[in-house]
């Protein structure tokens, strides 16, 4: 009685094939070891002892683009570095996510200037913008659950 | 075979420079092809940041190494231009990003001479213990990126776990975790709160065997000595050319250190050796920073016995014209009313005149020069930075090593680009 029984019901499990995939997804991100400047060194912070990635399924960073899922711009995006970021970006396989971690790369931050372009969103699609300057550790926990909250709601039809 | 991608939006990339540009930098050997010319970065785990190199090899031996440095320029000394200089402060915080607070020290210092402002003696005391643990926490995440170039990944986890308790201390002080802008002229922000001298208590407890730990890890272990030791040596006299400073320099054996030769904020008050290195390698760079770490704790004791005695009290200079007064006095006078109207409207005013300090930065040395107007913002501001001298010298560390020898080498000089580039 009970569990022999409960246990054999749990055998088959419906779902959709979008959930499933995008359980997959959420579950085993990748992200890009990329880093630009001060944000760059939190974003270390997220990944080492304290606070541990790798709860989220973000323990693996990949340094080559080509086996990343996620890009997280942390830090100032420089006229002079744009481009690269851009390539970078390009170089990545679909599905690909954009986190913009800080205030320098969502918007400019303090730098309206001649050097600092005003938010990596004119050079990449955003999915989720990180304030702080620079994030806490756990603002950018809270940005990397909501972008796992945004990948449950798409269908795998968004990127064929 | 490449593969085709029909109607994508790939472009190809073609490099538009031609090879005669590049007559002079490297040898004659590019130009017939006998050596390859490798880009590494300005995106590579190793370069610390947006380090671009170019590096010219022979087999695995590194002929030319060219830096090329800018990928970070965010134009702040241009910014700073616009700001009063109390809000400049907030500027400075972001350049070397790994030590804040050295930065606010430069300007700070710098805003103090031009202006001839006093610092009262104990907010000097809490500037050094600021600083003290911010060369702690920068030390702690330069092992740990060290570590991890050379393949050692575990130093890296428990560098950072006791990097968090420097950043709550910092945080305690002054709100933020890294750029706390906790250093304004005249003194700090705020006076250091109750919980922070038995947190730092608890902190230089804990700390000595924690640098033990680490040093149980690396000093002595025969494939980090392999890695370390013959590579990358600068002599002293080279050393002294290329303008190095900090443990860059001290690891060849040079003893100059600006908190012992130009103290500045009281340093003449506490008791340190400065530690030297022998024969300028990565190695000898990697143990100064070791020992310079000791050095820290020694310093932030006799700054906690000294704290311990006066919990709390003067933070910061009473000259009104330039500090504004604490928000209990607005209430009942009409004087403290117009003067914080003044600094936080219009800021205070800092002669025509030039000033250039300098101070021992975790890197090296930092020196601030500042032009002011007779107006209330500056004309000129220039911070000369240390990682964008040791950059400079790479190539003298790196050429004649193996391509695998130069991650060691760019970690041993403890680079930050955003120091570099600023």
């Amino acid at each position: 009685m009970g569990v022999t029984q409960k246990l054999g019901n749990l055998g088959v499990v419906t779902t959709t094939l979008d959930t499933a995939i995008n359980w997959a997804r959420n579950g085993a991100m990748w992200p890009l070891l990329f880093g630009l400047a001060c944000c760059a060194i939190e974003y270390m912070s997220t990944q080492a002892s304290s606070y541990d990635l790798s709860r989220f399924g973000m323990e693996l960073n990949r340094a080559t683009p080509r086996q990343a899922d996620l890009i997280i711009v942390s830090g100032r995006v420089t006229r002079k570095m744009a481009p690269v970021v851009r390539q970078l970006y390009d170089q990545m396989a679909s599905p690909k996510w954009v986190i913009s971690m800080g205030d320098c790369a969502s918007c400019g931050g303090v730098y309206n200037n001649y050097a600092v372009v005003q938010g990596v969103d004119e050079i990449i699609p955003v999915d989720v913008y990180v304030a702080g300057c620079p994030p806490r550790p756990e603002q950018l926990l809270h940005g990397i659950l909501t972008l796992q909250e945004k990948i449950y709601g798409e269908t795998i039809k968004d990127w064929a | 075979m490449a593969i085709q991608i029909p109607d994508s939006e790939a472009q190809e990339f073609k490099w538009e420079g031609s090879l005669d540009e590049l007559k002079g930098l490297v040898s004659e050997r590019a130009m017939t092809g006998e050596t390859m010319l490798l880009n590494m970065g300005p995106h590579h785990p190793s370069t610390h940041g947006v380090l671009r190199l170019l590096l010219e090899l022979d087999g695995e031996e590194i002929v030319t190494c060219m830096p090329d440095i800018g990928f970070l320029h965010t134009g702040i000394e241009k910014n700073i231009e616009s700001k009063t200089y109390e809000k400049a402060v907030t500027l400075t915080d972001r350049m070397d990003y790994l030590s804040p607070i050295s930065n606010n020290m430069a300007f700070c210092l710098a805003v103090e001479k031009l202006t001839d402002l006093d610092v009262p003696a104990r907010a000097q005391l809490i500037r050094v213990t600021c600083l003290e643990l911010q060369r702690l926490s920068s030390h702690l995440v330069w092992l740990g990126t060290h570590a991890i170039d050379l393949g050692a990944m575990s130093v890296f986890l428990y560098c950072f776990r006791e990097r968090e308790k420097i950043l709550e201390m910092l945080e305690m002080l002054s709100g933020q975790r890294m750029m706390g802008s906790y250093f304004r002229p005249g003194g700090v922000w705020r006076d250091i709160t109750p919980d922070f001298l038995p947190t730092l208590r608890a902190f230089l407890d804990i700390i000595p065997a924690k640098i033990d730990d680490y040093e149980a890890l690396l000093t002595r272990n025969p494939l980090w000595i392999d890695r370390t030791q013959g590579i990358g040596v600068v002599e002293p006299e080279v050393a002294l050319a290329w303008g190095l400073s900090g443990p860059t320099l001290r690891g060849s054996g040079v003893n100059w250190d600006i908190r012992k030769a130009m103290p500045y904020s009281g340093y003449e008050q506490f008791e340190f050796n400065v530690p030297l290195g022998e024969h300028g390698d990565v190695y000898d760079r990697f143990y100064c920073r070791i020992l310079e770490m000791r050095e820290t704790v020694k310093i932030l004791e006799q700054a906690y016995a000294r704290l311990l005695k006066e919990p709390a009290g003067i933070f910061r200079s009473n000259n009104r014209k330039f500090v504004p007064p604490p928000r209990a006095e607005l209430g009942q006078s009409m004087e403290a009313v117009i003067h914080h109207f003044k600094l936080w409207t219009e800021g205070f005013s800092a002669p025509d005149e030039e000033v250039f300090v300098s101070i021992e930065s975790p890197r090296g040395e930092i020196s601030c020069y500042l032009h002011g107007t007779g107006g209330t913002k500056p004309r000129r501001v220039h911070f000369k930075t240390p990682s964008f001298i040791h950059i400079g010298a790479l190539p003298v560390m790196t050429n004649g090593h193996l391509i695998a020898d130069l991650v060691a080498i760019i970690g041993s000089i403890d680079c930050v680009l955003g120091d570099c580039d600023r």
